[in-house]
């Protein structure tokens, strides 16, 4: 597996306790309440907080290791990391976000052109949209050409009908990478939409029922969870 | 007749010392807006210091440090074989230490104003540390900066006491407007006192609409940072 992670570190209401792996080309959702240590997990893996005991290795490359002593700094893990509100580098416009650390400017105008916002690149991140700006931190992201990208509910400020256009777009893109992609989410439709593997988080511990039991008590309607059907999902656990 | 010159040696001493603590202040206020270390707050405390102190204690401090027996004089001495009592030089360095409050203060709000997020995004897309403060928090932290760049300026301007500890009255090199006005007074000259008093008046009025305006800026533009984040 290309990311092997086994982490605890306390937090303050409870403890993250936990063990998974993600593969090359595979998209992990991660999926939970808020407040479980979703996002938490991911800025460990991102290097932006430190696990108290544990290891992370990537590809045989150890990024944490705590009996160790290793612990990666974020910039030597060469991540895409999207971030849940649009963390845009205000100062700055969006095609300047996007070349930021962007290992070509090609790649800069193709990503621009797949994402539809070519005509905003000279515009600063205050004068569009929510949804082009999250479109712009996913060029910025895939620029930098990274290894694992790492998507922290990256449209749950969106309206609806841009959140499923961006689903779709996330979507097509998983099938042109590589690498592993780990996504959070608090959405069961959106979890079952984009994920290859699912991982319910509880509390900082995966939650092998949670999907099922929040399945069975949700109403069934038109677009409710139980309404989908996915055959080729399977659980990470 | 109005001594211009000493007008000139105070612009030319407001405007180094503006220059050498906006530098030299910047790293210290990172430090002190980011980092948890140990003896924080004593440092802080330090930094603060010209600020409680009466000028002269300052100034007098300064003497000793500076002077031939002083470990600063000894080893300017020592080097350029100059002295730094007495010199524009000197005046330079106690103006900056004078007024370096003023410059680490605005200046530490400023940065731990920049949202904290915007450094975590540098970080994983590779930036170090030094290039982070460099390309996102000082473009972010402008306005706040230059309002401290401001208001070490107009500190530097007023500075009295410390000044004619270290300096003295040289004309042109070391007698400042303060100083030249203070001896007008005592020679009984009023009128001369009086023009140069009334030239810093509209001066400090006019740099003081302009901190204003950028604090305004810069309030303003980290509301609408924080509203496209809500």
């Amino acid at each position: 597996m290309a990311l092997q992670i086994t982490v605890r570190k306390r937090l303050k209401y409870f403890d993250i306790d936990i063990d998974f792996t993600c593969g090359d080309g595979k998209m992990l959702v991660m999926i939970g309440p808020s407040g479980g240590g979703k996002t938490t997990i991911i800025r460990m893996i991102a290097g932006l907080e430190r696990p108290d005991e544990g290891r992370i290795v990537y590809r045989g490359e150890t990024w944490f290791d705590s009996a160790r002593n290793i612990c990666l700094p974020p910039q030597k893990r060469f991540l895409g990391y999207v971030f849940q509100e649009y963390i845009l580098f205000p100062h700055l416009s969006l095609y300047e976000n996007a070349l930021f650390a962007a290992a070509d400017r090609k790649e800069v105008d193709d990503l621009f052109e797949l994402f539809g916002i070519a005509h905003l690149r000279d515009r600063k991140p205050h004068m569009v949209s929510g949804g082009e700006r999250q479109r712009c931190a996913l060029c910025q992201a895939l620029a930098r050409r990274p290894q694992i990208m790492l998507l922290d509910e990256p449209f749950s400020a969106l309206d609806v009908v841009t959140r499923r256009s961006l689903r779709e777009e996330v979507k097509g893109l998983k099938n042109e990478l590589s690498f592993p992609i780990l996504y959070v989410t608090h959405d069961i439709n959106e979890a079952l939409f984009l994920a290859d593997e699912i991982l319910p988080i509880v509390e900082g511990k995966i939650d092998k029922g949670w999907m099922q039991r929040t399945i069975a008590s949700a109403p069934l309607t038109g677009d409710s969870p139980k309404a989908v059907r996915q055959p080729r999902l399977a659980l990470a656990y | 007749m109005m001594d211009f010159q000493s007008i000139y040696v105070t612009l030319k001493l407001a405007f180094v010392t503006m220059c050498l603590l906006v530098v030299l202040a910047a790293p210290v206020a990172y430090v002190l807006a980011y980092k948890k270390f140990p003896g924080k707050s004593l440092l802080e405390a330090l930094i603060n210091l010209p600020l409680a102190l009466p000028p002269t204690v300052l100034g007098f401090y300064m003497v000793l440090i500076m002077g031939p027996k002083g470990i600063a004089g000894r080893s300017w001495e020592a080097l350029t074989g100059g002295s730094l009592l007495f010199t524009f030089l000197g005046i330079a360095v106690a103006s900056s230490l004078y007024s370096i409050p003023f410059a680490v203060q605005p200046m530490k709000a400023a940065f731990q104003k920049v949202d904290r997020r915007l450094m975590e995004s540098a970080y994983v897309l590779g930036l170090s540390r030094a290039a982070t403060f460099i390309r996102v928090v000082i473009p972010n932290s402008i306005s706040g900066i230059a309002a401290a760049a401001i208001l070490v300026f107009l500190h530097s301007m007023g500075a009295f006491g410390v000044l004619l500890m270290v300096g003295g009255s040289i004309p042109g090199e070391t007698r400042v407007a303060s100083i030249a006005i203070y001896e007008a007074v005592e020679s009984l000259n009023y009128r001369e006192a009086g023009l140069m008093s009334l030239c810093f008046v509209p001066i400090s009025y006019v740099f003081l609409l302009l901190v204003n305006k950028l604090n305004g800026d810069y309030t303003n533009g980290t509301a609408d940072h924080r509203q496209e984040a809500a």
